[in-house]
């Protein structure tokens, strides 16, 4: 890559906030992570995305100081902190086990930084209480954490690692121990939470729709690698790698060949694409398609990429429908294709029907082969 | 709102944050330091004294071809084989049986029985020797119903360690047993299988590693203990009495060196065996499996309660027996109760002071021992430094469980009294009775303080970091208190085994420093039976105190310290 990449929208003034220069680290014979470069803007929320193992949570760490890097870079706030332990280096961190410690109060655990500043009993117990109410948690100070619901221990961790206002909040799948309905609710309140205190933060997620839902930023990651760095719109609709395509969101992967400047051929069929342009003709490649992006209404004879297909299989769920459509051109190919259920009753479709569909061309990502 | 605040200027503390690393690097340097000191070196004299003559020269595998073409020193290591394999063969079908009864029945008073099976634990080895003496000795209560026969020897000897060894088996076949998968019984069950064709494709394989480790946990206890063979064993001499011989009455440490090497054989493989089974048993055993739970069968429960019934009868008759008899005025001719065999200074010239010696040394040994082994085990676990350092520490706190307490001594003697050793200075001392004792029991308390900090959520220390609070302040503020029944178990194991401890002491006692469990040892030999039972009552009953007083404890520290676990 070329360049650090960047985060929230380049404004290029002001200086980043977290600037991480080709850092690399290795466990043995395995590399955790190659020559990353980053730069987080003061403010943004950043959200590590990808699959196990693809060295997310090691850059969060590497950050913290917790298992520092074997080379490269960090600068926080300005201050290169590479070699300094995680004590001198002004973050707060969560972690997806809370980590609270089980002999001390709620009240002993938001204030367990606090003690150590040598402040007055009666400052502290006044920021404690006031970051109670902060993560909505008023009045809970004299339980111990076994007496809270896991979404309430989260809440304290979060306090926890707030009190000490910290520059820079590290959040190590702070969602993902917890129930799915206290998930989504957690998930807005701390993103609320995030753009009233204007902390510069850093999650850890796999969840695809965690990171689209709550991150300014989005860093997806691979093998030790950054694929893309982009706002969620950018990385849903205009993923750079297949990858990428792949694991943001749903998408049909079909093999093809450029066959002009502007067109490519899947099989017989020839659709037309602008994306064709950044490739020679001939290449092979793979174009992407997200399901729902496929028209079914509203087609003429001017529509563009018109196809006549059939409908091998229907998975209802819930809101919608996903269609498994077979183009009467390629048999060996399945298109996947969703449809409302408004669709579904106004153009009664079923199993084993035909369907005359449109493959937008601007919605057709091409990806080198 | 001061929450929104986010850049206050903060002091960084770089001198407090080297000091946190710097203390922790010291910590690890002074764990591997010491633990060299307390357990490599003593056995490196051990192992080099063995390819030395008397002034110190290399003679290569001279003594050993010496032991081997003397008749008198290898038929001992047969006697030693012998008795310890019969032994073994008594032991584990019994306490396997036992644990079966305990682990998968109805069967009631499960606790009691469980307590009353482990009180062996609470005494030294040869008190089971000594009651023998008082049933079928020369002057036996009951030595009509051995017609004819002997005690002493080879058969009081394995009597006696059946005794002993009944307990520690009993453990490792309770734990083993204990974990079972529900599910396997049920499926078995749903596919209509018999009730043996269960016990020998479902049960036997489950608790199969836990026998194996039983076998060589008691093979490695008989053929190491010293106090029952010297009580009990008469002219019938095995490897443990020899070691004793060759050193103490002959002055011969390059043979007694040479004993205490193959004294570590069986003890180094029992180790090995132990590891590799702690490996399986822990794959056996899903993190899903679901806890058995011994279905209603009134025969099965009343014939194992029945057993169980005489296990115990047997083992608080052979342990009461010695009891007994301390208040015996002339076994067995007056059986009229006295206090006489109490006064210990009638038989022994250091009295009752063996005892204050033993109880003081018992306090100093967990007092000082928890402290270093739950510092160490932190240290081992829960910092990142240094990992090369950390390893080494872990290896050298496994040791000395493949050691057995009469190698470890000698070892101790070799080093201590080593002309270059400016620590000869201790020898005798009450500290080096401590530390041999600390470095004997410490792998057992090392593994419960291991498994404490294990459970113990990994970030703990990541977080007080990142607020900034120094290693140590969390390590008592929050690790300690969590950890503190292991702490407690700790502290006891090392009380109770120091002062029931023959083998790790006899040969480094001065003087003034002569232990309870020795003084048994020479009243014992010097013909006063009666004063060693009392002693022997003694202690074990300064033992339980110990142990009752634990359960107490562990109940206040619950209720009062630990409100936090309760929901």
């Amino acid at each position: 890559m070329n360049g650090p990449a960047q985060s929230g929208n380049a404004n290029g003034s002001a200086a980043p906030f977290l600037r991480i220069r080709d850092l690399s680290k290795r466990f043995g014979q395995f590399t955790a992570l190659k020559d990353i470069s980053l730069d987080v803007k003061q403010g943004d929320f950043v959200c590590f995305l990808g699959p196990s193992g693809c060295g997310k949570t090691t850059l969060l760490r590497a950050i913290a100081g917790l298992d520092p890097q074997d080379e490269g870079m960090i600068e926080i706030a300005g201050r290169d902190v590479s070699r300094l332990p995680p004590a001198a280096r002004d973050f707060g961190i969560v972690f997806q086990s809370y980590a609270l410690f089980p002999n001390l109060s709620v009240a002993a655990n938001v204030g367990y930084g606090l003690v150590n500043q040598r402040k007055a009993r009666v400052a502290i117990d006044a920021r404690v209480a006031e970051l109670l109410a902060l993560v909505g948690l008023p009045e809970q100070g004299a339980k111990y954490p076994v007496q809270l619901s896991g979404g309430q221990q989260q809440r304290v961790a979060l306090a926890r690692a707030l009190a000490t206002s910290p520059g820079l909040l590290l959040l190590d799948e702070p969602l993902s121990a917890l129930d799915a309905r206290v998930r989504l609710r957690l998930r807005d309140e701390i993103k609320a939470l995030q753009r009233r205190l204007g902390v510069t933060t850093v999650m850890v997620t796999h969840d695809q729709e965690e990171a689209l839902a709550m991150a300014d930023c989005i860093v997806v990651m691979n093998q030790g690698v950054i694929e893309q760095v982009g706002a969620p719109q950018d990385i849903y609709r205009k993923p750079k790698t297949a990858f990428v395509a792949d694991f943001v969101g749903t998408m049909t992967f079909l093999d093809a060949e450029i066959a002009g400047p502007m067109s490519l051929r899947v099989g017989t069929i020839e659709l037309a694409c602008p994306d064709a342009a950044r490739f020679r003709v001939g290449a092979p490649v793979r174009i992407g398609l997200r399901p729902e992006e496929i028209r079914v209404r509203n087609i003429d004879n001017t529509t563009a990429n018109k196809i006549a297909t059939r409908v091998t299989t229907l998975d209802f769920l819930g809101s919608f429908c996903r269609a498994h459509l077979k183009p009467d051109a390629a048999p060996n190919v399945a298109i996947l294709a969703d449809f409302s259920l408004n669709l579904m009753r106004d153009l009664s479709v079923a199993e084993g029907q035909e369907l005359t569909v449109a493959l937008p061309p601007e919605s057709l990502r091409v990806f080198a082969k | 709102m001061s929450v929104a605040t986010v850049t206050t200027p903060k002091r960084l503390g770089f001198a407090r944050i080297s000091r946190d690393e710097w203390l922790m690097r010291l910590g690890i340097v002074l764990l591997v330091g010491w633990l060299l000191l307390i357990i490599a070196f003593p056995l490196w004299a051990l192992l080099s004294k063995s390819f030395q003559n008397a002034n110190g020269g290399f003679v290569g595998l001279a003594n050993y071809a010496r032991y081997f073409s003397t008749p008198t020193l290898y038929g001992s290591i047969i006697n030693s084989v012998g008795v310890a394999i019969i032994t073994t063969i008594i032991v584990i079908p019994l306490a396997f049986t036992y644990a079966y009864a305990l682990t998968r029945t109805r069967m009631p008073f499960k606790g009691l029985f469980y307590a009353g099976a482990l009180l062996p634990l609470f005494a030294p080895s040869l008190l089971s020797a000594i009651s023998l003496i008082y049933l079928f000795g020369n002057q036996g209560l009951l030595k009509g119903l051995l017609g004819g026969g002997s005690i002493y020897g080879a058969p009081g000897i394995v009597v006696a360690q059946v005794f002993y060894c009944f307990p520690h088996a009993l453990i490792i076949a309770v734990t083993a047993l204990g974990l079972a998968d529900a599910r396997l019984y049920e499926v078995a069950d749903a596919l209509g299988t018999k009730k043996s064709r269960i016990f020998r494709t479902v049960t036997l394989p489950g608790a199969k590693f836990g026998l194996i480790n039983a076998a060589f946990v008691v093979f490695t206890l008989v053929v190491t203990d010293f106090g029952i063979a010297k009580v009990i064993g008469g002219q019938f001499n095995v490897l443990a009495t020899d070691a004793y011989k060759q050193v103490v009455g002959q002055q011969n440490f390059e043979m007694g060196a040479v004993v205490g090497m193959i004294l570590l054989i069986p003890a180094v493989l029992a180790f090995a065996i132990d590891r590799i089974v702690q490996r399986r048993q822990v794959a056996l055993l899903s993190a899903r499996a679901v806890p058995l739970e011994p279905k209603e069968n009134r025969a099965r429960d009343i014939a194992l309660l029945c057993y169980c019934t005489v296990v115990v009868a047997i083992l608080i008759g052979v342990l009461g027996t010695s009891v007994w008899a301390s208040f015996i005025t002339y076994w067995p001719y007056n059986l009229s109760l006295t206090l006489k065999n109490y006064d210990f200074g009638t038989f022994d010239q250091s009295g009752w002071a063996s005892y204050g010696n033993s109880v003081l040394m018992a306090a100093v040994a967990a007092v000082i021992g928890t402290a270093i082994v739950f510092s160490g085990a932190y240290l081992v676990e829960k910092t990142r430094l240094m990992p090369g350092g950390r390893a080494i520490a872990h290896l050298l706190a496994m040791l000395p469980m493949a050691v057995p307490g009469l190698v470890l001594g000698l070892g101790y003697v070799f080093f201590i009294n080593a002309s270059w050793n400016p620590l000869n200075i201790l020898y005798g001392t009450l500290l080096v009775l401590v530390v041999n004792c600390v470095a004997h029991f410490y792998t057992v308390a090392h593994i419960t303080a291991l498994t404490a900090l294990k459970q113990i959520d990994p970030e703990f220390e990541s977080v007080s970091a990142s607020l900034k609070v120094p290693f140590w302040r969390t390590f008592g503020r929050v690790t300690v208190p969590i950890c503190m029944p292991a702490i407690l178990d700790i502290a006891v194991y090392f009380f109770v085994n120091a002062l029931t401890t023959v083998s790790a002491v006899i040969f480094l006692y001065g003087p003034a420093t002569k232990l309870a469990a020795i003084a048994i040892v020479h009243m014992d030999e010097a013909g006063a039976t009666a004063g060693a039972a009392a002693m022997a009552t003694v202690i074990v009953a300064t033992a339980l105190g110990a142990k009752l007083l634990h359960l107490l404890l562990d109940r206040v520290v619950f209720m009062r310290l630990q409100a936090w676990r309760r929901r």
